[in-house]
């Protein structure tokens, strides 16, 4: 009950929006512009010919290789970051300014190092991925209370279990946010790099679309499946913060 | 009894800016093995703060605190500190807390922890998480988790300040139990100048801030203590006296 007063007021903005859509493209006699009815037609036939399957799955291994390299170095050093005050002084402001450059000013850099293979959008996700994780995972050891920190230094553990017991589950909320955001930016930089370089993903068919005959219809399609996996995705997330190992975050 | 601490002139400042706020002015104080001392002062004087020092969390600006005749560089499993705030580590359940300072000589990690979390009435919660218990359930959960290292020393700054009067009786009680078969060297700060009399041998007053020592009153009652005892209530009023408050 109380789940369908949340999903409702969405529910009905979007359908609104879709009727507006349809009535604007009715009325203004559009040629090239699709109505509705025509995007699905349109999704309809590429999952009849088997490409829209094949478009998702090269997107979503491309995202998945880049992120997945991403979190194998990024918590790594941001762990290390966040406990070595000379490591952080170190390569945090080099990480500060290579943060805010869009993973899209690389793709020539990409294309002239990997080609246009898959490496190249899988570099790029990973650069994408990988700076606010980084950032994170560091921001989140700085930010466990001390109180902690000092009992485990009390009671003399070993290295080992000082990280497993306390440092990581302290962090583990904040890698979560972190791979949360990162995950995000892995999605939107795939579409984007696939735009540019490839013969397959997500991207590459919306490009291929417009390239091949105008068929917007398809190009709409694309950004909405787009936008339903991205939603998907963060819900995977979301999943996670609901874990019983970092609930204690949540619950007080 | 043999000296167990002894700290020789430490002084203590914190700067904030330009301005430099003295805290602690020349504390000297010898706890003998297996003594309990009870250290009292009014709010804010520093009391915190040398519980630190002494428990090696903080270096003094001035002087020297040795342990075992040895110089305290920094904190140690011997001696275990009962931070103010609570220390329980939130992301683990009461028996992972109980066994976390536990070292590899431990055969059966698990039981020493449910004896402890038994001995503080924590029976039944070991496998609960510090949000589902009270704020006296979480203290009586890091004085166990201090208690299963067997720590030669306990530094306990107002453990029982979260717990109402009974619970606080109760594990007092319990402390004192302990106290006989184990013998720990106990340092306790707390407000209540009755707590004090009931379990120290001495009671240490501590001027306002900077903090010096103002008097120190010797306990001399065998335990166990009756708090109704009239020259135990005479005590606590000679030190109340003493901390400027008439009763
Ligand atoms: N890390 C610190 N930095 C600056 N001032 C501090 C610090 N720790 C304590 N103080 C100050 O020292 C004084 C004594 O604090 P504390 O030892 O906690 O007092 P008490 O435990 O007796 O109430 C207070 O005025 C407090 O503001
Ligand atoms: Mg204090």
């Amino acid at each position: 009950m109380i789940k369908l007063k949340k999903i409702l007021p969405p529910l009905a903005l979007i359908t609104t929006l879709i009727a507006v859509w349809w009535i604007v493209v009715v009325k203004t006699g559009s040629v090239i512009f699709p109505t509705p009815l025509q995007v699905v037609t349109g999704a309809l036939e590429l999952i009849e010919d088997g490409t829209l399957w094949e478009h998702i799955s090269s997107s979503l291994m491309r995202v998945g290789a880049g992120f997945l390299l991403a979190v194998l170095t990024a918590i790594p050093l941001g762990l290390w970051m966040g406990r070595v005050d000379g490591a952080y002084a170190t390569l945090n402001p080099v990480f500060q300014i290579m943060r805010p450059i869009s993973p899209i000013a690389w793709i020539p850099l990409a294309i002239l190092w990997f080609g246009v293979g898959n490496a190249s959008p899988i570099f790029l996700i990973f650069i994408a991925a990988v700076f606010p994780l980084i950032v994170q995972t560091a921001a989140g050891v700085h930010t466990i209370e001390p109180r902690y920190l000092n009992a485990a230094e009390n009671f003399g553990v070993s290295r080992y279990k000082l990280y497993r017991q306390v440092v990581i589950p302290a962090v583990l909320p904040d890698l979560i946010v972190g791979m949360r955001i990162s995950l995000g930016v892995a999605w939107l930089v795939v579409v984007a790099a696939e735009m540019i370089a490839l013969r397959s993903g997500l991207g590459y068919m919306i490009m291929d679309s417009r390239n091949a005959g105008n068929r917007y219809d398809l190009v709409i399609a694309g950004m909405i499946i787009i936008g339903v996996i991205g939603l998907l995705l963060d819900g995977l997330m979301r999943l996670m913060e609901g874990h019983k190992s970092v609930r204690w975050r949540y619950d007080r | 009894m043999t000296d167990k601490i002894v700290i020789k002139n430490i002084k203590k400042s914190f700067s904030s800016g330009s301005e430099s706020k003295a805290v602690i002015d020349g504390i000297n104080l010898t706890i003998g093995d297996g003594e309990f001392v009870a250290i009292v002062g009014p709010s804010g004087c520093g009391k915190s703060t040398l519980m630190k020092m002494i428990a090696g969390f903080l270096q003094p600006d001035e002087g020297s605190i040795a342990v075992d005749g040895v110089e305290r560089k920094g904190p140690n499993a011997n001696g275990i500190l009962i931070s103010q705030h609570g220390s329980v580590f939130p992301w683990l359940t009461v028996q992972q807390n109980l066994m976390f300072g536990l070292n590899d000589e431990h055969i059966d990690k698990a039981a020493v922890a449910d004896h402890y979390a038994d001995l503080v009435g924590l029976k039944g919660f070991e496998q609960h998480y510090p949000r589902e218990l009270s704020g006296g359930m979480l203290k009586r959960a890091e004085i166990a988790r201090a208690l299963a290292v067997k720590p030669e020393i306990l530094y306990m700054d107002e453990p029982f300040s979260a717990l109402d009067a009974l619970m606080s009786l109760r594990i007092r009680t319990e402390l004192l139990r302990i106290l006989e078969e184990e013998r720990h060297t106990v340092i306790l700060i707390t407000h209540d100048v009755e707590e004090a009399v009931h379990l120290a041998n001495r009671v240490v007053v501590l001027s306002n801030r900077p903090a010096t020592i103002q008097t120190i009153f010797d306990v001399p009652f065998a335990h166990p203590r009756k708090l109704s005892d009239p020259a135990l209530q005479q005590l606590r009023d000679d030190i109340l006296r003493e901390l400027g408050i008439d009763c």
